[in-house]
């Protein structure tokens, strides 16, 4: 139960690019077709997956111990920006078809806020080990979903006749807008 | 680029928001009010403007193959600064402001001002460089968080002007959105005559 709440939760209610206003930059920048936005998406939630694991670990072995949790900031970016790298060496060699469909979102997913984002906020909540990661996952299915939903309704506007001062980035966060709302129908679903 | 230039190419012709589209999470993440937004825009324009002095008087010292990762720590180390800071001596705000406070690391602004702006100049134009981008970003969170709290709430910088309710969906996540989305287009609709 406990676990269902924290994915419903996290892909519905408080979703991180709708409610929570993290990973917009990618939200905006990558969501003109609905495929690059799927295999963003994927990228997202595989990075998402492992760094929770690596933040959490981080967190509850190295930080706590040494009592030196105000390094977190620092601690957690250089993990998220290595582990990325590391991804894309590891990806490369083991699996190239994989690489070839997820390659090059993975530079982008560094400066994501989203990644470290929920490395943060999974400390903040206390979550354990395999909350976090479901926490993680499901977080990242919130943002797949919120990104291939957007990108389907970007690629109708593209079509659209309007006037020149709107057109690209102002429609599309006026969509955006829009799109929270619907997405505000859930709220209450489940208390966070 | 003349001194003056500098300081204030970040309010119109560059402006973080407005025009580059940068650091779009903090922007509407934190506009819940003129005061949070006001907030937001002096911690990253702290941190902008004394990471562009490090990152220019390191620039000859750090490997061209490892700046990024330099760079990222010398702003990860003034983010904690501010965090400290702040938790210190404006805790509500510190509450309010929230994980954007950390993620002042992942802001895109600060990072392209590094690599763009601080790693090829002096220390005196790089400072200038960082208060004039943070100026823009901070008076462009100030106009949204402005909108916002006058339509949402009905107030500005907290004092009430309307009685009973206003539009609450302003202070939510959909408002944040569609707020930015039309004081852009006033923006470019503005700006479109001075091009």
């Amino acid at each position: 139960m406990e676990y269902f709440i924290i994915i419903i939760g996290s892909i519905f209610v408080n979703n991180i690019v709708l409610a929570q206003f993290l990973g917009i930059c990618p939200f905006l920048g990558v969501s003109t077709k609905v495929s690059t936005s799927a295999g963003m998406g994927a990228a997202v939630t595989f990075v998402m997956a492992i760094a929770s694991i690596a933040a959490y670990l981080i967190q509850y072995f190295v930080l706590v111990p040494l009592h030196i949790e105000y390094m977190q900031t620092i601690t957690f970016i250089l993990v998220i920006a290595a582990l990325v790298q590391m991804v894309e060496i590891i990806l490369k060699k083991v699996s190239p078809a994989l690489y070839q469909a997820l390659g090059i979102f993975l530079p982008l997913i560094t400066t994501n806020c989203a990644v470290l984002g929920v490395a943060i906020l999974l400390v903040q909540k206390e979550y354990n080990l395999a909350e976090s990661v479901v926490y993680a996952v499901s977080t990242a299915i919130g943002f797949t979903l919120a990104l291939v939903l957007f990108a389907g309704l970007r690629e109708r506007l593209e079509l659209e006749n309007l006037p020149k001062a709107m057109k690209g980035i102002p429609i599309a966060l006026i969509t955006a807008g829009i799109l929270a709302m619907a997405f505000m129908g859930f709220s209450g679903l489940v208390r966070m | 680029m003349s001194k003056l230039q500098l300081l204030t190419k970040g309010l119109i012709k560059e402006n973080p928001t407005f025009v580059l589209l940068l650091g779009m999470c903090p922007t509407l993440g934190t506009t819940t009010s003129a005061i949070n937004g006001l907030g937001m825009g002096v911690a990253t324009l702290f941190v902008l403007t004394l990471s562009n002095m490090a990152i220019s008087l390191i620039k000859n010292v750090v490997p061209g193959k490892v700046r990024i990762p330099a760079f990222i720590v010398v702003i990860a180390s003034f983010v904690t600064v501010v965090q400290l800071l702040m938790e210190a001596y404006l805790p509500d705000l510190y509450a309010t402001l929230g994980v954007f406070i950390p993620l002042i690391v992942v802001n895109c602004i600060i990072l392209g001002r590094a690599e763009a702006f601080a790693s090829k100049n002096n220390v005196i134009d790089s400072a200038l460089d960082g208060l004039g981008i943070g100026l823009g970003f901070t008076m462009s969170l100030t106009i949204l968080g402005a909108v916002r709290e006058m339509l949402g709430s009905g107030s500005i910088f907290g004092l009430k002007f309307v009685t009973g309710d206003a539009m609450l969906v302003f202070v939510l996540a959909p408002g944040a959105f569609i707020a930015l989305g039309y004081l852009l287009v006033i923006f470019n609709k503005l700006t479109a005559k001075l091009r």
